[in-house]
């Protein structure tokens, strides 16, 4: 048995390999066929701003990951971050001329506060992930509305230091970059070399057998809807910062980009399993789609239903696999005990 | 004390008795506040605001029951109005787009049903994927443009009543459906077989349940349900976007929810659902005549799904460190 399951254990890491090899794969040919229908793709300039695009969206996923992976889903990322944004777009626009790091620090906060909503929800109130953050979905948006009546924030109401946050560079990296870069080294070691982080892990992989070894699983599940609401704030203040405005409507449908990066990058829907290079890699490939539609001048109405096919086909290809792997780990067995009888699929640990 | 404690803890599994409670509640505030509420005509015409979502909750009500749920109505509302919208541009009789519209419907709901089981996939993923793709797909076929000049007969459909009688002809459809989903949920054994769905789909497995042929039926129902209120919604607004019935979703799930269905399946029934659907409409055409705006109610309706599940638990949970005080 020992032996099964280490091969088991070598099978599964190699499952999450060949995904992550296989998005890359995608994603390369993606570039290539691209570049051969308009050279101009393949430039640095262009790559700079695939890079833009995708950091704010990189931050956000490592949140939905951790929510993810835990077993819950975080439909509200996209309207926490646009209230945490217009409240701290509000701020400007009543004069209140704070600096850009304080402001970052304000939406943080605004998006800790909204994300513990959801935690407590969640884990206290036992209110099922996909039913408190539908709720809270459409109850930011509808606070977005409120706090700005209907109004923009305009890039003139912002101070230009304010703007520059997004937009400015340190020694040639853009500050966007360096953040998500921090948050993105930053998460990698939380997730794989911390307590709480391998705790994340143990708690969407079997949360009761987690709770008898001790882990407090209602503090993990409170901790993962709170850190990404800490981490949607934070984005919020650089997204109205890069697109220099605050839109109640901002962000519709940004809840299923990070959904979709999470579930490319290889994360189990199911809980449990998926690592934040894979959210990377994810987070990159829709980045790539949805630069390569502009480029080659495909109507912007094809990205939502792109994003959805994507979504569907991850989870099909990332079922179908696992089949494999675990047909193979069957047959092994199989020889080993000296019967041929198929193992269920769901057995999957 | 005891027996007045467990009065109260029936009264709280009677959920039913409990809306019928609110409903009365919010005839009582409303027709304080305005004058206009308890007109006839008025209610009566405040229930097109909801039947077509009360459409598509009568099949989600069975979805949400067998254990699943399905995020994708709205969007695959739009996506057979836009067909039948472009079908009906292109030259294609009025009743032929009707009839395109609802097979679009079905199939869409038919390729949840397939993905999810022929994959074994969880029903929140896929309809999620589904709810951004058939979104997406009305988008592609419309563009940024609205159709609109549809036949006068078409309107009759949304827009009439029935008979001389101020009683509108969605509101007959929906009393219609609602006995029929009624009648098969609660007295056919297909209903049964979906609600020990709910509570245990691997012993329905091991029992002989045709588990996912099952789940295949509800799901194309799904989809057919909503393409047929997007008929009636085409019909009643007489154009068609692709963006409209954005949210709607969550407005189903709430109402399905508030009905007293378990969102991880296995309990409920339909007329707690089809009460859910009256005070929450009611409860919103109260909010209008008082001039509330669009978006203080999503934030309203939001609350309400999260309340709608937390409180009957917080209150069982009060009940029951109350009973165990007295012990």
């Amino acid at each position: 048995m020992v032996h099964a399951s280490t091969r088991q254990r070598r099978a599964l890491a190699l499952l999450s390999r060949i995904r992550e090899l296989g998005i890359i794969g995608f994603g390369l040919l993606l570039v290539v066929a691209v570049t051969m229908h308009s050279p101009r793709f393949l430039s640095f300039d262009n790559f700079s701003e695939i890079a833009l695009d995708v950091a704010i969206l990189l931050i956000v996923a490592v949140g939905q990951m951790m929510v993810v992976i835990t077993g819950g889903i975080d439909l509200s990322v996209g309207s926490g971050l646009a209230l945490s944004g217009m409240i701290v777009g509000m701020t400007y626009k009543h004069g209140a001329a704070i600096h850009p790091i304080i402001a970052l620090l304000m939406g943080a906060l605004i998006g800790l506060i909204l994300g513990s909503v959801n935690g407590v929800l969640v884990s206290k109130g036992k209110v099922p992930p996909i039913i408190t953050t539908l709720g809270t979905m459409s109850m930011y948006r509808g606070m977005t509305f409120i706090v700005s009546r209907g109004a923009w924030v305009n890039a003139h109401e912002m101070p230009a230091s304010f703007i520059g946050l997004a937009r400015g560079a340190v020694l040639g990296v853009p500050n966007l970059i360096l953040i998500a870069a921090l948050v993105f080294v930053g998460f990698w070691f939380f997730m794989s070399h911390s307590k709480p982080g391998r705790e994340i892990y143990a708690v969407g992989g079997n949360s009761e057998a987690a709770r008898l070894a001790g882990i407090n699983v209602d503090r993990i599940k409170f901790m993962v809807y709170a850190v990404t609401g800490l981490l949607y704030g934070m984005s919020a203040v650089l997204w109205v910062s890069r697109y220099a405005s605050a839109q109640s409507d901002s962000a519709s449908g940004f809840e299923l980009s990070t959904v979709a990066a999470v579930v490319i990058g290889g994360v189990s829907t199911f809980g449990g399993t998926g690592r934040i290079t894979g959210v990377l890699f994810g987070a990159l490939l829709l980045g790539i789609i949805e630069n390569a539609l502009n480029v080659m001048q495909i109507s912007p109405f094809w990205k939502l239903g792109i994003e959805g096919l994507v979504i569907i086909l991850a989870v099909v290809l990332d079922e179908l696999i696992a089949r494999s792997v675990q047909q193979s780990i069957a047959r092994v067995r199989g020889a080993e005990r000296g019967d041929h009888r198929e193992i269920s699929i769901q057995a999957l640990p | 004390m005891i027996t007045a404690r467990s009065l109260f803890r029936r009264f709280l599994r009677q959920w039913e008795w409990t809306l019928v409670l609110l409903l009365v509640l919010v005839f009582a505030i409303n027709s304080r506040l305005s004058p206009h509420f308890l007109d006839l005509r008025n209610l009566l015409d405040s229930t097109l605001h909801f039947t077509e979502k009360g459409i598509i909750a009568l099949s989600m009500t069975l979805v949400v029951i067998s254990g699943n749920i399905d995020l994708s109505v709205a969007s695959t509302m739009a996506m057979s109005a836009a067909v039948m919208g472009v079908a009906y541009r292109g030259g294609v009789a009025m009743w032929l787009a009707v009839l395109l519209c609802l097979a679009t419907g079905m199939c869409g709901g038919l390729f949840n049903g397939l993905v999810i089981t022929r994959f074994k996939l969880p029903a929140i993923v896929v309809t999620l994927g589904s709810y951004s793709l058939f979104r997406g797909i009305a988008y592609v076929l419309l563009g940024n443009k609205a159709i609109t000049g549809y036949p006068y007969q078409f309107a009759e459909l949304g827009q009439g009543y029935l008979g001389q009688t101020p009683v509108p002809n969605q509101l007959v459809i929906f009393a219609v459906l609602a006995v029929v989903f009624g009648m098969l949920l609660h007295r056919t054994t297909f209903g049964r077989f979906i609600y020990a769905m709910g509570n245990n789909e691997a012993t329905c497995r091991y029992s002989g349940v045709p588990v996912d042929r099952i789940k295949l039926i509800l799901f194309t129902l799904s989809g057919l349900m909503s393409s047929f209120a997007a008929v009636l919604l085409t019909s009643r607004i007489y154009s068609t976007r692709p963006n409209i019935a954005q949210g709607f979703e969550l407005e189903v799930v709430t109402a399905v929810v508030l009905g007293g269905v378990t969102i991880t399946g296995g309990s409920g029934n339909m007329l707690g659902v089809v009460l859910s659907l009256f005070l929450i409409g009611f409860a919103r055409f109260g909010m209008s005549l008082l001039n509330i705006p669009g978006q203080v109610m999503t934030v309203v309706i939001g609350a309400l799904l999260i309340v709608a599940i937390l409180l009957p638990r917080m209150l069982s949970q009060i009940a029951d460190r109350a009973e165990g005080q007295s012990v």
